[in-house]
């Protein structure tokens, strides 16, 4: 067991007992909820498989890596090199360090070589630093509504992407207008149909004295009460994280840019500077599916190989 | 004297600056402006520098000055004409909070 997991495991025992178990195997980590006993969890009848990439801050430079774009051609070539090519791909924000128009034409240019059937993103607050998310909307607006939020269909699942990186004031915030959206969009659908939420910032208070949380994510949340599967899927923390709250199972993703610190860990959420060559395994891909009639999408971790 | 108390004045004789500190630098430190409140006289310029490997800004939560995106060691600085309470954030990093409170 590699050191990430076996952080992984304490991490999760420690904060919310025994949910959600990890089974390690052949380098790649398997999150599921237990009483779930399937072997692996993306099998090959899956109806839907997609990637989840987070938090690739292309631009940035600092010791904690020193190669960003170098580690997100990286997790691409991964992507790509999946046995079951995705149904689509969704960044999950921080696309950018600092949003200019050169890093974003720069991620945008690199994730056009994804093979998948479509890219999807959500922002993250490095992509909208002074512009209110104007040149995130640009470079990957289209088709949304609002400030950038949206929803589709795809295997039987809803997707509903959402913006909590805009008007922030400690925490993200969703605000009432995307709040309004996602009442009307669930209203026409089936209580069991699975929905799955797409956010930068987690829509749990995960750890709120750094932000890690969303100030009006209960109402939100509420609106998906009646739903009997409801998976919530965010970066911003740069590191795995799985919580189940009744209906509602969050899973943190890990980034492929530089680890921060376990919450609370430290003065500050700052990168994290690792020895020589054990950066790549705190970054990562993320493997989702689904198969018609569970009740809760599968996950599977993969180091940055 | 034990070790932790704090000398009343200064080896010159002068007195200690008392609480809220004085001065126009703020230090944009392990996300926290220091010092977190700052007071200063109307006509003061105010000097803000990021010291941190991520960029941060400096954002009246009321409007009247907004920082660009601060990158590692930039400065920001602002000139307060009227007395109040201004108290500001980071847009990136919204948990950090610092307030300058100008004098007349």
């Amino acid at each position: 067991m590699t050191d990430m997991t076996r952080r992984q495991l304490m991490r999760h025992g420690s904060w919310f007992g025994a949910a959600v178990v990890l089974v390690v195997s052949g380098g790649a980590v398997y999150s599921k909820v237990a009483g779930d006993d399937h072997a692996d969890p993306i099998p090959d009848d899956a109806t839907l498989r997609f990637v989840q990439l987070s938090d690739s801050h292309l631009g940035f430079k600092g010791p904690a890596n020193t190669d960003v774009a170098g580690s997100f051609s990286r997790a691409i070539a991964q992507v790509n090199a999946l046995p079951h090519r995705p149904d689509f791909v969704v960044h999950t924000g921080d696309l950018t360090h600092l949003a200019t128009p050169a890093q974003f034409d720069q991620v945008k240019q690199m994730m056009t070589t994804l093979k998948t059937g479509k890219v999807l993103t959500v922002p993250g607050e490095h992509d909208s630093v002074d512009d209110a998310g104007q040149k995130y909307r640009q470079a990957f607006g289209a088709g949304t509504r609002g400030d950038g939020w949206y929803s589709f269909d795809a295997g039987g699942v809803h997707f509903i992407g959402l913006v909590n990186t805009l008007h922030l004031q400690r925490l993200g915030h969703l605000g009432n207008d995307q709040i309004d959206f996602v009442r009307k969009d669930v209203a026409g659908l089936g209580s069991d149909t699975p929905i799955v939420v797409f956010s930068h910032i987690p829509l749990f208070a995960l750890y709120p004295n750094w932000g890690w949380g969303t100030d009006d994510a209960l109402q939100m949340l509420s609106l998906l009460r009646r739903f009997s599967s409801v998976t919530c899927l965010n970066g911003h923390i740069h590191q795995l994280f799985t919580k189940t709250e009744g209906n509602v199972t969050f899973h943190s993703a890990t980034t492929t840019a530089y680890p921060l610190p376990s919450p609370g860990q430290g003065p500050a959420p700052a990168p994290v500077t690792l020895p020589a060559g054990r950066l790549k395994h705190a970054l990562g891909i993320r493997e989702v599916g689904y198969v018609k009639g569970r009740r809760t999408l599968a996950l599977r971790e993969r180091e940055l190989a | 004297m034990p070790p932790m108390s704090m000398p009343a004045t200064t080896p010159g004789g002068q007195a200690a600056p008392s609480a809220p500190v004085a001065g126009n630098a703020v230090q944009i430190k392990n996300f926290g402006f220091t010092p977190a409140v700052l007071t200063v006289r109307a006509g003061t310029t105010v000097t803000w520098t990021n010291g941190d490997e991520d960029p941060h800004t400096v954002s009246a939560t009321g409007g009247p000055f907004h920082s660009k995106t601060l990158t590692d060691g930039a400065t920001f600085r602002y000139t307060f004409a009227k007395p109040g309470r201004y108290a500001y954030l980071c847009t990136i990093h919204p948990f950090m909070r610092g307030t300058v409170v100008v004098t007349g």
